[in-house]
């Protein structure tokens, strides 16, 4: 290992995420391996097999599916479980994940952000887990590493703490594969911070229970409510969960949002992930130019903070929206999220897509956007660095019908 | 088979118990100890298999395990009528999660018994015959490679029974079910489809694999047992007739279980690291129509527009069997 | 560990109990006992089932005590009881009968070896009944009227009790220190019994001793014969006279050496093995029928045959002449009687024995002109046994019936049981009968195959020189085990097969001798309980209310 805990070295992302959840003292690791998050349990499994993780099962497995469903069955044993996965692994496990929530299993999962296909597409982009957000996991978004280690070491309390999964999403290898001076996890500091996993319902001996039943229409609009109010009310340990970790660690990460000079900007940018690092950038030139101009880094984007944040942007006059992901039918979903928190507030809003399948955002191309955004002379909905040659082509070509040239 | 010899002449070991016999020669669901792991008050069908398959399986697993072990189910008949919301008819720690996912959740449960130092606590899972070999056999046969320490309990009653009797890998060829109708020039389900679960577990080299039948309670029971006592993944494939699927009598379900295996069509036998080392051998060998006449799925077989060479092609399969796993006694 | 598991998606273990799924049914399994054919065929009224599921476990007093509630005379009967209970026993149909008579035989000589006693009768009634013929109707009833505390009275015209059972049947098929221990016994009990005692008016006899009430079984010794066309050159005898002097003075009758009997019965067979034993060169029945049609029980005629008897079957003799024997040769009509088939041939013999069937008696009743005697001297009874006189009774080979020594004694028994009714002003009800447990009913599928245990036979030169038992016992482990053969039919046996297969957990056990409880709270009614009954002792009946 590259360096000591405590003391900040150059470390790979996926490094630095697996000491982090071998500092959380994990009973059972189920993973299969897909691009980018292969780093990350390949370290899990060398710690395991070097007898670092003390009792922790490593386990290989056959698909994602079978990854998330040995966390289930770990998980309703009462053992704290891992995995992590990205895109198309994600979706393969869909049934699962809608079922550990609805279990109300505290697993918790990395997701290497990475794109859907088809076309298939190893690289970076948010439209994995965004293809989930509904599935009733608490969603952590990391803007670097640290953040990243750092997430998973609250997402366990979290979940542990409301009974609920929670998925930490890190960019695929802009994060995961990306060599950044990271503090790798404090055991004796996780192990004060995280206490041992006490589960609501296990199976066990002494008091055997039926746990899956199954959910008649007596019974199954009151489960759903109870899930959901469990699932709005976990923003509040959200943050105190990160505060705490702040004081304990003497870092900060998480909690629901984090302003970037925005609190008094006109223009607010709102983004998930490692973007945020370019667009803090951006701010930094912009404001230096004398712009009113902050931003916003969403650090739990499920449950959505939607009423902290519009009490955040009340100085706002207008905000972009930067994300990585796009929806056909619905566009942005963060987009989405942020205009439903805005309802009524008069504030304007422009969804800015880019960096899909991997596509770099660069500097130059967010400057361009916010200054048109802050001269009003933005689209509602605009592309990053998108090919408008070929899309004028292709769009002409498509037009024609599927039997043209 | 690795019943025991009883030194009784009435009925030997073929009845689940005797007066006259201690308990300890006596079946599990003969004391009146038995543990009960499914109990009444469940919804399954008049006359299910899958219910009496499924405690005749658990209750010996109780048993040799001093009422130590968990129990990971998958989605199905026996889930839906043991477990509607508010009542459970299980008294054995038990989890449901997905259709198609169940050994890999008694894997999971079974990887955190031995992270928490619990590995005297056994895991069993078990689920249908789709479950098994068809939505949920990636993860079985995932568990199977690995060789995870889980008994895995099929049981087969030939089709998607919850869902309406619907066909699946393990329904048997000619059988109408309500995707197989009786339409078109082969009624039924064809033949040369479907797939044999033990052997495909056999393939794995598991330690132990053994198929089962609710008529043989003493013979499962023993399986059961020899199941316990290794360390790994095993399979037993048990069958169990379904009242309501094949549209017999529920009062038939033991005779139609007795009936496939003594026709030859459901061998019973046992595998040891992808070897077959044992099997039953037919008492009383019965033709097929013995076994497919009770069955109104194979109503077109008979009657007006009999099919004999149907019949004799299913006679076919069970002469196979028959053959392949010396299932007649040698003549002395 | 404290859980506080969410709502509705957890749940409590074993709660479906509050679902009572009772109410599904339509139809309801009931247990109920059926009466085994094996019961219901034998003439004694023997519960032989019972006395088979005893022996089954060992607790051989017990099954004995069980068989003489109904007939004191075990190890007779194991040996000389045409065993109609086999005939009937459902086991037929599986492969072979239970070996019942070996079983009786085995208690009843171990009874016999073990000198356990009859019971104790009951209080003494002060009632005093006369039984006349000591053959196993008299005796029977002696004994059963004992049992109910009278005093008995038994008196015989012969120099010892037995009746047919001494003076009919050889040696050979039932020993004599069988034959005297068990009348002994009965004695024992408290049945005085007076032998060389003859009666030859009854309406005396009873005019000078007072006795509140009499069985009478005198038997049937009288030969019947027909008029044969004879020169008078081959010497003939009839059976009973035969047999009775081989009893009274065994040196005595001498056959020659080649002997005919007529006639298909089993005196005749008797008669024949007999004539074998004697030293008889060719013994031959002659019986106008074919074998198969012979009254004699198959396995006697077979035995005989091992043993060099001749048979010539379909052939009736026509006249003696010469010394020889004029046959006419047979054959059946459509309907199964033999018509001539005008073939004749002839046998040469030393002496002709008729065994063609025995009369009554009955001279001793010519005090009672109420009493109608048939030609064959038999006398009617009404359902309780009485003659049309007031309180004589009668039975065995006197009354139209089955003339076998267990039909004897269980009109001993049925009468006794009258007697003692009619004694106390009372008439006996007659219990309403179970249902028999017909071999459809089972499900044979339980029971192993397990062909029936035979008795060992005595060597073939023993056989043909001795007068010694043909036929050995069956030792204890034997008897248990061909016991164990026994289904059971119409009774539960405590398999627990309806426990196990209970997809409902709705049977309970109640416990080894308590049998089953069903639990209608839980039972659906699929019936899988009663299908899987090897015994039959389970039904489905509509669904009450």
């Amino acid at each position: 290992m590259p360096s000591q805990p405590g003391k900040p070295s150059q470390v790979e992302g996926s490094i630095a995420i697996a000491h982090a959840i071998a500092a959380c003292r994990p009973e059972v690791i189920c993973a299969y391996p897909i691009t980018p998050q292969t780093h990350i349990v390949e370290a899990l499994a060398r710690m395991a097999r070097l007898e670092q993780l003390g009792n922790c099962q490593y386990v290989n497995v056959e698909s994602e599916f079978a990854a998330l469903s040995v966390c289930i069955g770990a998980s309703a044993s009462g053992s704290r479980a891992y995995t992590a996965t990205s895109s198309q692994g994600l979706l393969f496990m869909a049934e699962a994940v809608y079922n550990t929530s609805g279990m109300r299993l505290p697993v918790v999962m990395t997701i290497g952000n990475r794109a859907i296909g088809g076309p298939i597409n190893i690289w970076n982009d948010q439209s994995d887990s965004m293809a989930l957000r509904d599935a009733g996991w608490i969603q952590l978004h990391a803007e670097n590493n640290q953040e990243a280690a750092d997430l998973h070491i609250q997402a366990f309390r979290l979940a542990e703490q409301v009974n609920l999964p929670v998925m930490v999403c890190v960019d695929g290898f802009l994060l995961t594969h990306a060599f950044e001076q990271i503090t790798l996890t404090d055991q004796e500091k996780t192990d004060a911070f995280l206490p041992p996993f006490e589960p609501i319902q296990a199976l066990n001996i002494e008091e055997p229970m039926s746990i899956g039943a199954m959910v008649g229409p007596e019974a199954f609009m009151e489960v759903r409510y109870l899930n959901a109010s469990q699932f709005d009310e976990s923003l509040e340990p959200i943050q105190s969960i990160s505060e705490e970790f702040a004081a304990l660690f003497g870092r900060s990460s998480g909690g629901l949002f984090e302003h970037y000079h925005s609190e008094a900007a006109q223009t607010v940018v709102i983004a998930l992930g490692s973007v945020n690092g370019t667009i803090k950038d951006v701010v930094d030139n912009l404001r230096d130019e004398g712009a009113s101009i902050g931003s916003i880094k969403i650090s739990a984007y499920r449950p959505f903070p939607a009423a902290q944040l519009r009490e955040a942007l009340s100085q706002a006059e207008r905000v972009i929206v930067v994300e990585k992901s796009f929806f056909s039918g619905i566009g942005g979903p963060l987009f989405n999220d942020v205009v439903r928190s805005l309802e009524n507030s008069g504030i304007a809003h422009y969804s800015v897509i880019g960096g899909l399948g991997g596509r770099a955002i660069l500097k130059k191309s967010l400057i361009e956007i916010f200054r048109n955004g802050m001269e009003e002379s933005l689209e509602p909905l605009s592309f990053i660095d998108l090919d408008q040659k070929v899309i004028t082509r292709e769009l002409l070509r498509q037009r024609a019908g599927s039997h043209g040239k | 088979m690795t019943t025991s010899t009883v030194e009784f002449h009435q009925t030997g070991d073929l009845t689940a118990g005797n007066r006259l016999q201690d308990e300890q020669q006596a079946s599990r669901q003969s004391t009146q100890q038995r543990f009960n792991s499914l109990t009444a008050g469940h919804r399954a069908c008049q006359g299910c298999g899958e219910a009496l398959g499924a405690r005749f399986a658990i209750d010996k697993v109780m048993e040799l395990t001093g009422d130590r072990a968990f129990v990971v189910n998958a989605t199905g008949c026996l889930e839906v009528f043991t477990t509607p919301f508010p009542e459970s008819s299980w008294n054995v720690p038990w989890l449901h999660s997905l259709f198609g996912n169940a050994p890999a959740v008694a894997t999971g449960v079974a990887a955190a018994l031995r992270a928490q130092g619990k590995s005297d606590i056994r895991v069993v899972a078990q689920g249908g015959d789709g479950s098994t070999v068809d939505i949920g056999f990636g993860a079985l046969s995932g568990m199977f490679e690995r060789n995870d320490d889980v008994l895995y309990f099929c049981y087969d009653n030939e089709a998607y029974m919850n869902t309406g009797v619907q066909r699946s890998g393990a329904t048997p060829p000619m059988a109408r079910t309500a995707t197989t109708p009786i339409a078109g020039a082969n009624p039924g389900n064809p033949f040369g489809q479907g797939k044999n679960m033990p052997l495909i577990a056999m393939a794995h080299g598991i330690p132990y694999v053994a198929t089962a039948t609710i008529s043989h309670l003493r013979d499962l029971e023993a399986k059961v047992a020899k199941a316990m006592e290794i360390r790994g993944a095993r399979y037993i494939h048990i069958h169990v007739p379904c009242p309501l699927g094949w549209g017999s009598e529920p009062a038939d379900t033991v005779k139609l279980a007795r009936l496939a295996a003594e026709s030859g069509l459901f061998p019973l036998f046992e595998a040891e690291h992808g070897e077959v080392t044992d099997s039953s051998k037919i008492r009383r060998q019965v033709p097929v129509e013995e076994y497919l006449k009770l069955q109104r799925r194979y109503a077109h077989l008979f009657g007006k527009s009999a099919d004999a060479e149907g019949i004799a092609a299913i006679q076919k399969i069970a002469d196979t069997n028959i053959r392949r796993f010396k299932l007649l006694r040698e003549e002395e | 560990m404290a859980f506080n598991p969410p709502y509705a998606i957890t749940l409590d273990a074993g709660s479906s109990l509050a679902n009572k799924t009772g109410s599904w049914r339509t139809e309801q399994p009931l247990y109920l006992d059926r009466l085994p054919p094996c019961n219901v065929s034998c003439p004694a009224g023997e519960n032989i089932q019972a006395w088979l599921g005893l022996t089954q476990e060992g607790r051989y007093r017990e099954a004995w005590e069980e068989i003489v509630i109904n007939n004191p005379l075990p190890a007779i009967h194991g040996r000389v009881c045409y065993h109609p209970c086999e005939d009937s026993c459902n086991r037929t149909s599986l492969e072979q009968p239970v070996n019942i008579h070996a079983i009786e035989r085995f208690l009843g000589d171990l009874a016999l070896q073990e000198g356990w006693p009859l019971p104790t009768p009951a209080e003494a009634s002060g009632k005093h009944i006369l039984v006349i013929g000591g053959g196993p109707g008299g005796l029977s009833a002696a004994y059963h009227l004992r049992q109910l505390g009278h005093e008995v009275t038994l008196m015989d015209a012969k120099p010892a009790a037995g009746g047919m059972l001494r003076y009919g049947i050889p040696a050979y098929r039932l020993p004599r220190d069988i034959l005297d221990a068990e009348i002994e016994r009965i004695q024992r009990s408290g049945v005085h019994i007076k032998v060389d005692t003859s009666i030859d008016n009854l309406a005396n006899t009873l005019h000078d001793n007072r006795y509140d009430a009499t069985f009478l079984a005198v038997g049937a010794h009288v030969g019947r014969h027909i008029d044969l066309k004879t020169d008078q050159s081959v010497p003939l005898t009839d059976a009973v006279d035969f047999l009775n002097g081989m009893e009274s003075s065994p040196s005595s009758p001498s056959l020659g050496n080649r002997v005919v009997v007529y006639g298909g019965g089993n005196t005749a067979i008797d008669v024949a093995r007999t004539a074998v034993r004697l030293g008889a060169e060719q013994v031959t029945i002659v019986y106008r029928r074919t074998q198969e049609k012979m009254p004699a029980h198959a396995f006697e005629i077979e035995e005989a045959l091992e043993e060099g008897v001749e048979l010539r079957a379909l052939r009736t003799i026509t006249a003696i002449t010469d010394g020889k024997l004029q046959l006419e040769t047979m054959e059946l009509d459509a309907d199964g009687w033999p018509q001539p088939s005008g073939g004749s041939e002839t046998l040469a013999a030393d002496s002709l024995v008729y065994a063609l069937g025995q009369t009554v008696n009955a001279a001793l009743l010519q005090g009672y002109p109420q009493i109608e005697v048939a030609a064959d001297g038999t006398i009617s009874v009404d359902e309780r046994m009485m003659t049309a006189a007031e309180g004589l009774f009668a039975g065995g080979d006197m009354v139209p019936a089955d003339r076998t020594i267990t039909t004897a004694v269980g009109h001993g028994k049925k009468a006794a049981r009258h007697i003692h009714h009619y004694l106390n002003d009372q008439q006996l009800q007659p219990r309403a009968k179970h249902e028999t447990a017909e071999f459809d009913l089972l499900n044979t599928w339980y029971y192993p195959e397990e062909p029936m245990r035979s008795q060992p036979l005595l060597e073939m030169q023993q056989r043909t020189t001795t007068f010694n038992e043909v036929l050995d016992g069956l030792g204890e482990l034997s008897s248990k085990l061909e016991a164990q053969r026994c289904m059971s039919c119409g009774n539960c046996f405590e398999c627990d097969n309806c426990y196990a297969v209970c997809p409902d957990n709705a049977i309970t056990k109640l416990g080894r001798g308590n049998r089953f409880a069903i639990d209608y709270d839980y039972c659906k009614g699929c019936g899988l309980c009663v299908e899987e009954c090897p015994c039959g002792a389970m039904k489905m009946v509509p669904e009450i209310g």
